[in-house]
């Protein structure tokens, strides 16, 4: 089943967000607000790569599938380390916001296949996860709406 | 004649459930000023703290020589506190007076005058404007300056610049009580009153130590837990204040939860609302939204989770939430044990959930009072010269944006609303970085109240930008200032105020300013005139000139808004009490309790917010708002309980809290000025258990540091009530005047962080470790009357205020108590 492989994407992508959840927060320590809340969601992730331990046992995850590969291909780099300035935590800030939309579409897609299967515990996986990756989006959102006049206007 | 330093709370009146609260009339005259020396009297309401107490000012040889109570008010029925009583007026004629205008030549603050000195802030502020545009403008109000003064410069900031970088400290102190407010009821306002004392049976304080910051407000609940039927009062503090002493005395219970567990204690008592059947279920169906999220966000939260966390008794949880669950009638009251403290909004709101899960809002004697710490703090939120629009308006509804826009007669463009205003920390944030240039401080004191005190010294005493303060004195805060502009204080201009409890206040100038000193109105004003700001059709945007003309400004501006001040008037304010809104062709007498037909004002075109996720701080958007259909329900929301930011740690191994004493309000700037309060509480210390201090090796007395890993300070130890593993410091005291080497700041300590929704900073929850450095000459300065009262036996008592008087007089008919009749 191509279900491995997004099982797979879901997994790594979480992971990748996570982590770059905590970098970003870590290196743009001056705003607490930052660094308090980009910890709290990364712990978010956290729990959704452990949530998906028994999933993958179940159906196993494929990295490489010669015949569903795309979601490979989409994978998203996370962020080693973090610009400088207002504009810097505004771009930091928005590729957060393009990986957290990879994650989210996974588990719109997984969502989809639970209910194909009738898979309660993917079901409840996906549904709780989606719905908090959309708390760590609209979190994004928010910061970014907040920091982008005095940024654009005004940072250097 | 009675020693208000000794006895606190004045003599008791206590009378049974149900009655109307009897008169005292409570009065102070300065040393040698007998009473048929006072030449006027001068109708007046009290500053010194949020209680908003009516009041009059004597006035002799045009001087302000002391006050009395106004019996005929609401809110004190005569009764006045200590700091009032003393502290209102020695201020007024201190040498230490700002007179004159202060510029920065050559490093120095050197007097100038107001030409030069407002000709600098235009130059500054029209070469910024020119070069970068609005947002370089920065502004940083109080919580006690007159309404009419923060609606001006909301107008000035938000229709003449157009920045959206205007805040007040009232962020520091009330901005939680605000933003809980509008999470739940859809806006701002207390929903509760004063008189629902007189009719509950029992009463909640969440990390509020009322006896202490609102003296008078206690005195009512004494008059009530001292008579033959009491109210059972449950106390939330760390430490053993007066409350957990009333607590114990009616059967009731004292929760002391670990500093920072605040939110887990809260989702244990809400979850046994649940368990033991103690939800209105009807009523929450009919009107609330919200339930099933809530009662699955507290179930992991059972007593024994409670205590593991909070490191309480479980059978005090169980308790405390029989009580709730279980009286007829209960208040609850809400201060700075939670609002500055870790997951303050999610806390806050906890307690709203708890009335409405059992439908207690709106009815006489079951309220909640979210409260402020300063008394004009209401108006800020109100006016929006804070993180608000003007008449309680949401930033984000397009609509009111545009109703502001044609009430000022400008491009809804201008108005900044693409976001919040911004908060007190993010604007110290853009002046840090310089991208804010000009920031301009009005009534208040960061350099000592602000958390993380030595980064926001570099801040404003940095060449990044130009820094305008305004103020009675030269404060730290002016110090650093690069023009100091003097101005008129309380009793020396005319402007109006509103209380915790919605109640409006006139206040009528009693004396002339000092010197060339100039009401923080017509300073604004005079920066509007220079600026020459202009509506849409080039008429000058401000056309008032005068407190009376600004308030029938504002009026307008409240029409249709839960904030509706239109049957108010210079005229109706003049009688012989404060009228707490609405006040309108509907409640020409004013509004005694809100929501007493549980409709809330959360409809998505009515509504102030959206709301918030709680514990991130994420907006909800005007579509989720809209398919909730809340149409006037109220909101039940929760959040899980994190741990707080800093652990605690080997090397910082003790909880720092910070807080206030009786005797003093904020940085002293006037109660440190009053002998009788002055010689009460005359410098800092801290307090620990004393557990904590045998261990350390520390004894009453003695001199020690405490240290943060953002700073120290050196002052003298206080072994008295509070719970093991916790220090606590009053943030009263400034370093400005003890010279170079340690100081004694409480804000040294403290970190730079706070709540997500209400952006309040946390005072009470960084780490800290304390070493003795030297041994004691005699006990610490710090009161033995209050909740710093020492274990040690012995210790020379609080006494020695200056005499004052205080006699019952016939209860007058007080409008609107329920007690007789009134709604």
């Amino acid at each position: 089943m191509a279900l491995a492989t997004y099982l797979a994407l879901a997994h790594r992508s979480e992971q990748t967000l996570a982590d770059s959840f905590r970098v970003v927060g870590a290196g743009h320590a001056q705003h607490p607000d930052v660094l308090f809340t980009c910890r709290a969601l990364a712990e978010f992730s956290d729990d959704h790569v452990r949530r998906l331990t028994p999933l993958v046992q179940r159906y196993g995850e494929r990295r490489h599938d010669g015949d569903v590969e795309e979601p490979e291909r989409l994978h998203a780099d996370g962020l080693a380390e973090v610009r400088q300035g207002p504009v810097g935590l505004l771009r930091d800030l928005q590729d957060l916001h393009v990986l957290g939309t990879l994650v989210q579409t996974t588990w719109t897609v997984l969502l989809q296949a639970a209910q194909g299967l009738r898979d309660r515990e993917l079901l409840e996986v996906a549904r709780q996860a989606g719905g908090e990756t959309s708390r760590q989006l609209s979190w994004l959102n928010t910061r970014m709406k907040a920091a982008a006049p005095q940024a654009l206007i005004l940072g250097s | 004649m009675v020693d208000r330093i000794a006895d606190i709370w004045g003599s008791r009146t206590p009378h049974e459930r149900g009655t109307v609260w009897p008169a005292r009339v409570d009065e102070y005259l300065e040393d040698g000023v007998a009473p048929g020396e006072v030449e006027r009297w001068v109708q007046s309401a009290c500053l010194l703290c949020s209680n908003g107490c009516g009041c009059d000012i004597a006035v002799k040889d045009g001087r302000m020589v002391g006050v009395r109570g106004r019996a005929g008010d609401v809110v004190n029925h005569g009764r006045l506190g200590p700091k009032g009583l003393y502290g209102s007026t020695p201020w007024a004629r201190s040498s230490e007076r700002l007179t004159r205008p202060l510029i920065r030549r050559d490093g120095r603050l050197v007097e100038s005058d107001w030409e030069t000195a407002m000709g600098r802030i235009v130059e500054v502020s029209r070469r910024l404007l020119a070069d970068k545009g609005p947002l370089s403008h920065g502004f940083y109000t109080s919580g006690q300056l007159f309404l009419e003064e923060y609606y001006t410069l909301a107008v000035i900031g938000k229709a003449g610049l157009g920045t959206p970088h205007m805040d007040g400290n009232t962020r520091l102190c009330t901005a939680t009580a605000a933003a809980a407010l509008k999470e739940s009821f859809g806006a701002d306002g207390q929903p509760g009153s004063y008189t629902d004392i007189e009719h509950c049976d029992a009463i909640f304080l969440y990390g509020h130590n009322m006896p202490e910051t609102q003296t008078v407000l206690w005195a009512r609940i004494l008059d009530r837990t001292r008579a033959g039927d009491p109210p059972v009062i449950v106390c939330v503090d760390p430490r053993r204040t007066a409350v957990a002493q009333e607590a114990e005395r009616t059967g009731g219970v004292h929760l002391a939860p670990r500093v920072g567990t605040n939110l887990a204690l809260m989702n244990g008592l809400t979850r046994e609302l649940f368990v033991n059947g103690w939800v209105d279920q009807r009523w929450v169906a009919a009107h609330t939204v919200g339930v099933d999220e809530l009662r699955a966000t507290v179930e992991p939260y059972p007593p024994e989770e409670v205590a593991r966390i909070c490191g309480v008794d479980p059978a005090d949880v169980r308790r405390a939430a029989r009580i709730f669950g279980a009286s007829d009638r209960v208040l609850s009251t809400v201060l700075q044990g939670f609002y500055q403290s870790h997951q303050a909004t999610a806390s806050a709101v906890a307690v709203h959930n708890l009335h409405l899960l059992r439908g207690l809002v709106g009815k006489v004697g079951s309220g909640v009072l979210q409260m402020n710490g300063q008394p004009t703090a209401q108006n800020n939120r109100e006016c929006g010269a804070d993180g608000d629009l003007p008449g309680f308006r949401n930033w984000d509804n397009e609509a009111h944006v545009r109703e502001l826009a044609g009430l000022w007669n400008v491009d809804p463009l201008v108005i900044p609303h693409w976001a919040p205003p911004t908060h007190a920390m993010q604007i110290m944030s853009y002046a840090e970085e310089g991208s804010i240039g000009l920031l301009w401080i009005s009534a208040t004191n960061p350099a000592v109240s602000m958390p993380e005190s030595a980064r926001i010294r570099r801040i404003l005493g940095g060449e990044q930008c130009f820094v305008v303060v305004q103020d009675l004195f030269r404060t730290e805060t002016a110090e650093l200032a690069d023009v100091v502009l003097p101005a008129a204080g309380w009793g020396e201009k005319t402007g109006t105020f509103t209380n915790v409890n919605r109640t409006v206040h006139l206040s009528e100038q009693a004396v002339d300013p000092p010197g060339e000193a100039r009401s923080d109105l017509d300073i604004f004003l005079a920066y509007a005139s220079a600026m020459d700001f202009r509506d849409a059709d080039g008429e000058p945007l401000i056309a008032w000139r005068t407190a009376e003309e600004a308030f029938d400004a504002w009026r307008e501006a409240t029409r249709g808004r839960p904030v509706d001040y239109t049957g108010l008037s210079y005229a109706r304010l003049r009688g012989p009490t404060g009228i707490p809104w609405p006040v309108n062709d509907e409640a020409p007498e004013g509004t005694d309790r809100l929501y007493g037909d549980a409709t809330f004002p959360t409809a998505t075109d009515h509504c102030e917010t959206y709301g918030h996720d709680l514990l991130t701080g994420a907006e909800v958007t005007e579509q989720e708002h809209r398919a909730l259909r809340p149409a006037g329900r109220a909101f039940l929301k929760g959040a899980a309980w994190t741990p707080p930011h800093e652990p605690l740690s080997d090397d910082f191994p003790l909880l720092y809290t910070t807080g206030r004493t009786a005797y003093q309000f904020h940085t002293r700037t006037k109660t440190g000025r009053a002998r009788s309060l002055r010689d009460a509480a005359p410098d800092a210390w801290v307090e620990l258990s004393a557990a904590d201090a045998a261990e350390l090796g520390i004894g009453e007395g003695d001199l020690v540091r405490v240290e943060s890993p953002r700073g120290a300070i050196e002052v003298r130890a206080r072994i008295g009530h509070i719970m093991p593993g916790a220090v606590f410091a009053p943030f009263h005291y400034g370093s400005g005047d003890v010279g170079d080497g340690p100081g004694r700041q409480a804000n040294e300590l403290t970190m730079t962080v706070w709540d997500p929704v209400s952006k309040q900073p946390y005072f009470k929850t960084a780490a800290c470790r304390v070493t003795k450095v030297g041994d004691g000459d005699g006990p610490a300065p710090a009161p033995t009357t209050t909740a710093s009262a020492p274990v040690a036996a012995g210790l020379p008592a609080t006494v020695g205020g200056a005499p004052t008087t205080s006699r019952r007089v016939p209860t007058p008919a007080y409008p609107n108590d329920p007690a007789t009749g009134g709604r």
